[in-house]
């Protein structure tokens, strides 16, 4: 007894920074995991308060640019709109069930040079906002969000280890991942292409839908070089994101109404 | 009383600047300097090793909550806190310098200061850049990478003590 206290008295420095360290490390690789820990609810809303003040300020030297991008979408939205309204023989919009909901949002921290890439938002819970919901930009797909507090939720980037999409290649209906694989945030990476499917620089890339997160054929990004197996397995592509991430600021929020439906389909699928 | 006033407002006044501005300026696509290690190299130097553990730990959580990674910069932080005694001995001979309560350019001399401040600017950037792959698959790129951001935060530390931090601190 002694002697261990004489052991701790003499490395004390020593075995108090073992100790800080390890708790450290455990903190780092329980965040790395899709779900993460509590501590997301405490940061957020402490660290959220200051962001918001600072992208309040900074928020206007990019006005212009944010309100011509705004026209853009307006322009495209209606026309998309027009065509969908002259399909429609009668429109009945009382009748008419909507799966997903679109909730804007602004965005006040964001990284892009990190392995890990997050992105914080100023919606929470009081917004409606849950864990796993999706966030887009009009650009296309930016996150998942995986922390919530009051006032902020914080997302998971494309621009992430464990993030990844299930895509479509638009003019094959091919289904396949896209992961990121760090270093350059304009592009992302697919390894899992069938060989039978052959890929073009600038072929369009859309969500699947299959992930219940995002709505089908909204656009991630184009191919930017496919490189075909040498040993005939699956080939590989580095896709370009439509997203600029290094310019994100208006962002929405996906809601999935039916998602509790279809998680819940999903677990009577696995119990079986 | 004065002494501990002074490492807080440079506390917060280095985390700020850390969080507000530097990690929105991307050098490179990818390469962020961390100067916010600055405050545990200017701790004084009779602080007990424990305190010493602590600050470099809180200060590195504090730096995680804003960017949402717990643990990684605590660890860094802890880490240099931990280097910095033996840091010290290896740029002195003796453990605590005579007549210098805490490390600063002006009182160390600027030889002494830049060897003190680029070893532990690489301790930490090295712990801090393989914490974060959680791997060393990919070590030459991950080395160059912290080569690069140490070079940047190096300048930065060196540009910071020449101009803010010794004539508030007199």
């Amino acid at each position: 007894m002694y002697n261990l206290i004489r052991f701790v008295q003499k490395y004390n420095f020593i075995l108090m920074f073992v100790l800080l360290e390890v708790l450290a490390i455990v903190m780092l690789s329980r965040s790395h995991t899709y779900h993460r820990a509590a501590i997301s609810h405490v940061t957020n809303s402490m660290s959220g308060r200051i962001y918001r003040i600072n992208s309040g300020i900074t928020a206007y030297f990019s006005l212009r640019n944010v309100n011509n991008k705004l026209k853009e979408q307006n322009a495209v939205l209606l026309r998309k709109l027009s065509l969908l309204e002259a399909r429609l023989p009668f429109s009945d919009t009382l009748n008419q069930e909507i799966i997903f909901d679109y909730l804007p949002a602004k965005v006040i921290s964001n990284t892009i040079q990190f392995r890990n890439n997050y992105i914080m938002i100023d919606k929470g819970y009081r917004d409606g906002v849950k864990k796993d919901m999706g966030l887009i930009s009009p650009e296309g797909v930016v996150g998942i969000i995986i922390g919530v507090s009051e006032h902020y939720s914080s997302a998971m980037s494309l621009l992430h280890k464990y993030a990844t999409l299930s895509v479509r290649f638009l003019n094959s209906d091919q289904i396949a991942n896209l992961h990121w694989g760090g270093g350059n945030y304009q592009f992302g990476e697919i390894v899992d292409i069938p060989t039978h499917v052959a890929l073009q620089k600038g072929d369009t890339i859309v969500t699947s839908g299959h992930s219940f997160v995002f709505p089908e054929g909204l656009i991630i990004g184009t191919v930017e070089e496919f490189i075909p197996s040498e040993k005939g397995n699956l080939n590989t592509a580095s896709i370009k994101f439509s997203v600029d991430f290094n310019k994100l600021r208006n962002v929405f929020i996906v809601k999935n109404f039916h998602r509790e439906e279809q998680d819940a389909l999903m677990k009577i699928k696995t119990n079986e | 009383m004065n002494k501990v006033l002074i490492n807080i407002i440079r506390f917060i006044g280095l985390i700020l600047l850390q969080v507000l501005v530097l990690n929105n300026i991307r050098f490179g696509g990818y390469i962020n300097p961390y100067v916010y290690i600055l405050f545990v190299m200017m701790l004084p130097f009779a602080m007990p090793g424990w305190m010493l553990l602590l600050a470099g730990f809180g200060m590195g959580l504090v730096v995680d909550m804003f960017m949402s990674t717990p643990g990684l910069h605590a660890g860094a932080g802890v880490f240099i806190a931990f280097a910095r005694p033996f840091v010290v001995q290896l740029a002195t001979g003796s453990k605590e310098p005579e007549n210098v309560s805490d490390p600063s350019l002006s009182k160390m001399g600027s030889r002494w200061w830049f060897s003190y401040t680029v070893t532990l600017v690489f301790a930490h950037h090295f712990i801090l850049f393989f914490l974060e792959s959680f791997s060393f698959s990919q070590f030459w790129s991950t080395l160059w990478r912290i080569i690069i951001s140490v070079t940047f935060t190096e300048i930065l530390i060196l540009l910071l003590s020449l101009f803010f931090i010794d004539r508030k601190s007199r």
